[in-house]
């Protein structure tokens, strides 16, 4: 079973080809790792996933994304797309706003809540977020007063308060230290349950931690895509084999 | 051998070398000081002078009766309360109907034109910015003040109500551009956060990068409302300048400001005190302005 099926895709920004013909599933439920050298496009296929480089200027994009089974950019709503595609990012970016309301953010943009159902959702997601008993008595006080590695659970909590089915990851631990990202990667693994999650990391014994499958990028192509410990242990190509055993990138 | 290695250190070429570099950066300094007080001078010395000047006609009329006066017969009454009440209108309509149009504006540059549009619109914006308030006073009198007597079916345009519209244009490069610039400034990964939960661009807008961007948009409205409050010559050209109190929109009315560009020059005596009192008013508004400003700068604490 497959969340998403990508499919001959290319991407161009401008004249930069930066994904070349790549054509990847991404099972559901699971851990989808994307590794590679920096600027090897794992980031931009990432990010094609919810539509996110639609905010970039010049942006081609050709071949198919399939979202159980809908071409996303055939289908125009790119709203209802990001809500159940949601995403972490690289840097944690809370909204200058109360811890509340930033995990509030996305149900009051949907509109549709009572106050009482957003309250519960709050609570619930900080609690998935493995924040709620860090926070839960200052929930009126600005989300920047957090440490970083808080903030980067606060931005999980965000994510899951739309209750998406997948969680975009684009290396969320490389901005913290090693004690913050245990406690990411343990949050991961309990949100693989509920989850789909495709992350992009620059290392390589985070996605042997976490990752049930591992896709290798290089230059803008997809190199070799397989269950995580195959690609470590038994990689095919010559470069997968240089990479992972860390003679290069 | 320490002896020789801290020989080695001191040698006296460089010690000369940074003596003289202190000598530089002491004298710098000392400009740069000098230049920061240049202002503060300034200020000093208007306060002062306008005071001094102001509190005659205070000790001889009375605070009460010249704020809360409705004649100005000068030299018996000086009631400026008209003009205090024609000043806080023109301004505060013009803030009413300008600052949403420029904000939108500002929204529309930053964040929603296309690159080509906002090369049109800026220009024209900053262009605004560099008209003489003579020539709005103009624009004003030649279109605003007919258009008035035509819609409104009044003899005289010249109304309180034309004064509130120029002052409205001539806000908008001001707050536009400082809204602007203050939208620009943040972080993109506001708007990224904001769209990847599936939230419209509008709602984005609206909740997230005008609210984190509110205090440089404070300071353009503040702004704003310092040009409109001081406005002299177009508002001696369009508001009629009667120095009654005005009944409503539709009725003539003098500005603080043209109460003192327009009497000055033959005023002598109790009545050029009075004057200058007009300008202690005026002086205390912005400073109220000013200090309003900082309140609601301060840090946000949830």
């Amino acid at each position: 079973m497959n969340k998403f099926n990508i499919n001959n895709l290319d991407l161009f920004y401008g004249e930069t080809h930066a994904l070349k013909n790549i054509s990847l599933n991404i099972p559901n439920r699971q851990v989808t790792a994307l590794i590679g050298p920096s600027g090897c496009g794992k980031s931009t296929l990432l990010r094609t996933l919810n539509r996110m480089n639609d905010l970039v200027e010049n942006v081609k994009i050709t071949g198919d994304v399939h979202f159980d089974g809908n071409d996303i950019y055939q289908d125009s709503d790119v709203t209802a797309l990001r809500m159940r595609v949601g995403m972490v990012f690289q840097k944690a970016n809370p909204f200058p706003m109360s811890i509340y309301e930033n995990v509030a953010f996305g149900l009051k943009a949907q509109g549709n809540k009572s106050k009482d159902e957003i309250d519960a959702i709050v609570e619930e997601s900080l609690r998935g977020a493995a924040l709620w008993d860090e926070v839960k008595d200052r929930l009126n006080s600005d989300a920047f007063g957090l440490s970083g590695g808080q903030q980067q659970r606060l931005c999980i909590a965000r994510a899951i308060s739309m209750e998406p089915e997948v969680i975009l990851m684009d290396e969320p631990t490389s901005a913290l230290d090693p004690i913050a990202t245990h406690k990411i990667e343990e949050l991961m693994d309990e949100l693989r349950k509920k989850f789909t999650i495709v992350i992009v990391t620059h290392s390589m014994n985070q996605a042997k931690r976490i990752a049930d499958k591992t896709a290798f990028f290089w230059m803008g192509e997809l190199v070799e895509h397989n269950d995580t410990a195959e690609l470590f242990n038994n990689p095919v190509d010559q470069r997968t084999q240089g990479y992972v055993s860390g003679e290069f990138g | 051998m320490d002896n020789v290695i801290s020989t080695v250190r001191t040698s006296t070429l460089p010690e000369k070398a940074t003596k003289k570099r202190d000598w530089i950066a002491t004298g710098f300094h000392l400009l740069f000081l000098a230049c920061a007080m240049v202002g503060v001078l300034s200020v000093g010395t208007i306060g002062w002078f306008v005071f001094h000047e102001g509190l005659p006609a205070f000790q001889q009329a009375g605070v009460a009766q010249i704020i809360f006066g409705q004649e100005w017969l000068p030299p018996a009454l000086f009631g400026i309360g008209p003009m205090i009440v024609a000043s806080l209108i023109s301004t505060f309509g013009a803030v009413i109907i300008g600052v949403p149009i420029a904000i939108l504006t500002a929204v529309f540059l930053a964040e929603l034109a296309p690159n080509w549009m906002a090369n049109i619109v800026r220009p024209a914006v900053e262009l605004l910015a560099g008209i003489p308030s003579v020539v709005y006073g103009f624009f004003g009198l030649v279109i605003i003040v007919p258009m008035i007597e035509t819609i409104f079916n009044i003899p005289a345009g010249n109304t309180i109500l034309a004064g509130i519209i120029v002052l409205a244009i001539m806000i908008l490069p001001t707050v536009i551009t400082i809204s602007e610039t203050s939208l620009r400034a943040l972080p993109g990964t506001y708007k990224e956060a904001a769209l990847a939960l599936g939230a419209s661009q509008i709602y984005t807008v609206f909740k997230v990068l005008i609210p984190a961007a509110r205090s440089g948009i404070y300071t353009g409205i503040s702004l704003g409302i310092a040009r409109a409050i001081g406005e002299t010559m177009a508002i001696i050209m369009v508001m009629g300048n009667a120095p009654a109190m005005p009944g409503s929109l539709l009725e003539p009315a003098r500005s603080l400001t043209a109460n003192i560009a327009m009497e000055m020059s033959y005023a002598t005596g109790i009545h050029s005190s009075a004057l200058y009192s007009t300008g202690i008013v005026l002086l205390v508004f912005i400073v109220l302005l000013n200090s309003c400003l900082l309140y609601m700068n301060r840090k946000r604490t949830y």
